[in-house]
């Protein structure tokens, strides 16, 4: 289980994030939705640890353990894992050899690296002259091999081709175990095998699109820095399309005050 | 020999000349009389003790002779063993061939002049060893050849000559190992090295620097690379040395030449490299392509490069990265040099740190601070040296894997 405490997040001396509660369940997908600059990824970021993300205040608790100041290779290994927007390219390294580090051993890559389509690309330096779809592919691909217990996912659906946001959708829905019901050989009642999935997820999304493959359970929007409400992520994702951010904003304002 | 006797005067004539670039080296400090070693059987090579023999294998040289064509290894000033495996492919001690072949003096001399300045004038008037190789016409070497010059006496001044040739048509790669024993501190290794790359022939040569802390080395070399040759030179240097300042030349003399300088350097605190290459591209077709990567762990890189394209048609790109890791100075100086139109030249120059936004990607994959800062690294020096056999590949990505550790 993830849990928030009324975080207060600075980057560069300015307050991005204020009054942060979140609690994310295992087996639960929340969906954050939030214009530009609202801070999402800083949520993201934060809750991996990047050091420039100053915590002021508040706390953050994975599976029971207060990881507010703990470096970003021991919440790795605790079992978080990210799927970035737009990951730095490191010349020199190749994909195959990080994805041997994510998954921690040296074999299985090629069949991992075939659930998404990208053998092709193992002996590329990693995220060298990617397309969007490609590093997503590569994202999603380094986060099979980690099999992390909470995945924060920034955007993963940007910059994808239509061809390809099917594969994207249902890898991620496989990743957080969304797919439990269609796998072979599990015949045990619908609710029990929703009690059997363990895997968290927060995804960010603008356009929603990965909503149709993913059941999230909770959506929320994060506008200047507040969290909103939580509620069904279509019923969020229909008022932000009829109405815009500001009828959330509302909503928000109606909460805090 | 009346030859020998007009170098040898001009030679004299040079000995306080000092060189262009690089600390100026008072040779006068160093011993040049021959050291006696006996000559070495195979068996010999392996018997070896196992801290020399580390040595030399870090040099590239493997006393095994597994996977190599022939040997060539020279003990302070002896030629010590002298091995030659593959048919067509010639390894003989360059004061032997001197006496015996009279082919030879085509060669000596004939790209670099004596009297550069006084580290060529001082090989040829105290010349000790070092090795003519020659593929003969069409000949391919399966396995690369190793050539290692070795130091092991205190306070020595080593000069060393070396001509290799590759004739029409053949293929020769040769790993050139330079060391010293595990206590050897201080000494001086002049080498001149000439390299002739006649048509349509491909000559790889990777030369391995593995030198104590207190050695000064000048190298000087010139290669010629005929209609259609091939020449890649590799040079990776990654231990401690007090000073080795080098500026090898190639001449691309005929149509679409190609060569290829790759090199990769660490600077440690008190070490000064003053490394670069020079290729002159003279017929149309010509390419040369020169890369380096350098870091500093607190020692003083100068990293250069010149390119110089004398005609149309010709294509040619210089890269020299480096990394400032624990302090230290990097100082590119990438030259382009065109006096044709038509000529195709770039460059790219880039001094700097890691990004802490790399790091923290690898860390968020469970690596910690240090095995990611290596990782990356590791990654900045693997430069894909395009069609190195893969025995080169495998001695260069053990170099830079033993010196991984030394350098965090």
């Amino acid at each position: 289980m993830l849990v928030i405490e009324d975080l207060q997040v600075e980057l560069a001396g300015q307050t991005i994030l204020n009054h942060i509660d979140l609690e994310i369940k295992p087996g639960e997908t929340h969906v954050l939705f939030g214009p530009n600059g609202s801070g999402k990824t800083t949520l993201l970021m934060t809750i991996m640890g990047y050091p420039q993300y100053h915590v002021k205040k508040g706390k953050i608790f994975f599976k029971g353990k207060d990881i507010t100041n703990m470096p970003i290779h021991e919440r790795a290994e605790l079992g978080i894992g990210m799927s970035y927007q737009r990951p730095p390219t490191i010349h020199g390294v190749k994909t195959r050899q990080l994805v041997q580090i994510c998954a921690k051993r040296k074999q299985g890559v090629e069949e991992l690296a075939r659930r998404v389509n990208f053998e092709d690309f193992l002996d590329r330096d990693v995220n060298d002259g990617f397309s969007g779809g490609e590093i997503k592919r590569s994202e999603l691909l380094q986060l099979m091999a980690q099999d992390p217990d909470l995945m924060l996912f920034d955007e993963p659906e940007s910059g994808v081709d239509m061809e390809n946001i099917a594969l994207v959708g249902k890898t991620i829905a496989m990743l957080l175990q969304k797919d439990l019901e269609e796998r072979e050989g599990n015949n045990r009642p619908k609710m029990q095998k929703k009690l059997e999935r363990t895997k968290m997820g927060l995804i960010i999304t603008h356009t929603g699109y990965i909503l149709d493959y993913i059941a999230a359970d909770k959506g929320q929007v994060l506008y200047e820095g507040y969290l909103s409400c939580v509620s069904n992520p279509r019923e969020i994702l229909n008022c932000i399309s009829k109405s815009g951010y500001k009828e959330c904003v509302r909503c928000i304002i109606g909460q805090n005050s | 020999m009346h030859y020998r006797a007009e170098l040898l005067e001009k030679a004299k004539r040079a000995i306080n000349k000092k060189a262009a670039l690089g600390p100026d080296v008072d040779l006068q400090e160093f011993e040049k009389a021959g050291v006696a070693h006996k000559e070495l059987t195979d068996q010999d090579l392996l018997r070896l003790p196992e801290e020399e023999k580390k040595q030399l294998i870090m040099s590239g040289l493997d006393p095994t002779e597994e996977q190599r064509s022939g040997t060539f290894f020279q003990m302070d000033t002896k030629t010590v063993y002298c091995d030659v495996k593959q048919k067509g492919v010639e390894v003989i001690p360059i004061r032997v061939a001197l006496q015996e072949y009279e082919w030879v003096k085509d060669y000596y001399w004939k790209l670099v002049s004596v009297d550069v300045d006084k580290y060529t004038a001082s090989v040829e008037l105290n010349l000790h060893d070092g090795y003519v190789i020659r593929a003969l016409p069409g000949t391919r070497s399966v396995y690369p050849i190793q050539a290692c010059l070795y130091l092991g006496k205190e306070g020595l001044q080593q000069n060393v000559h070396n001509i290799i040739i590759a004739e029409e048509g053949s293929e020769l790669h040769i790993i050139n190992g330079c060391t010293t024993s595990p206590h050897l501190k201080r000494g001086a290794h002049l080498g001149v090295t000439e390299y002739y790359v006649k048509k349509n022939a491909k000559l790889t040569f990777t030369m391995i620097h593995n030198w104590a802390e207190d050695m000064v080395v000048r190298p000087r070399s010139v290669a010629r690379v005929e209609e259609g040759g091939l020449f890649l030179n590799n040079y990776i240097c990654m231990k401690p040395v007090k000073s080795v300042q080098m500026y090898p030349t190639t001449q691309l003399v005929g149509e679409n030449a190609v060569a290829r300088l790759y090199s990769i350097i660490v600077g440690s605190p008190g070490s000064e490299h003053d490394v670069g290459g020079r290729v002159y591209l003279k017929k149309p077709g010509c390419r040369a392509e020169i890369v380096s990567r350098t870091i500093s762990n607190g020692g003083k890189i100068i990293a250069r490069g010149h390119l110089i394209g004398e005609v149309p048609e010709i294509k040619a790109h210089l890269e020299c990265k480096g990394l400032i890791l624990k302090g230290g100075v990097i100082h590119a100086i990438p030259e382009l040099e065109g006096h044709a139109e038509g000529v195709e030249m770039s460059h790219e120059a880039a001094v700097g740190k890691i990004a802490q936004e790399q790091i923290t990607y690898l860390m968020s994959r469970g690596l910690s601070e240090e095995q990611a800062t290596s990782t990356i690294v590791r990654g900045f020096l693997s430069v894909d040296m395009p069609g190195l056999p893969y025995q080169l590949k495998a001695e260069i990505d053990k170099a830079i894997e033993a010196s991984d550790k030394d350098m965090m």
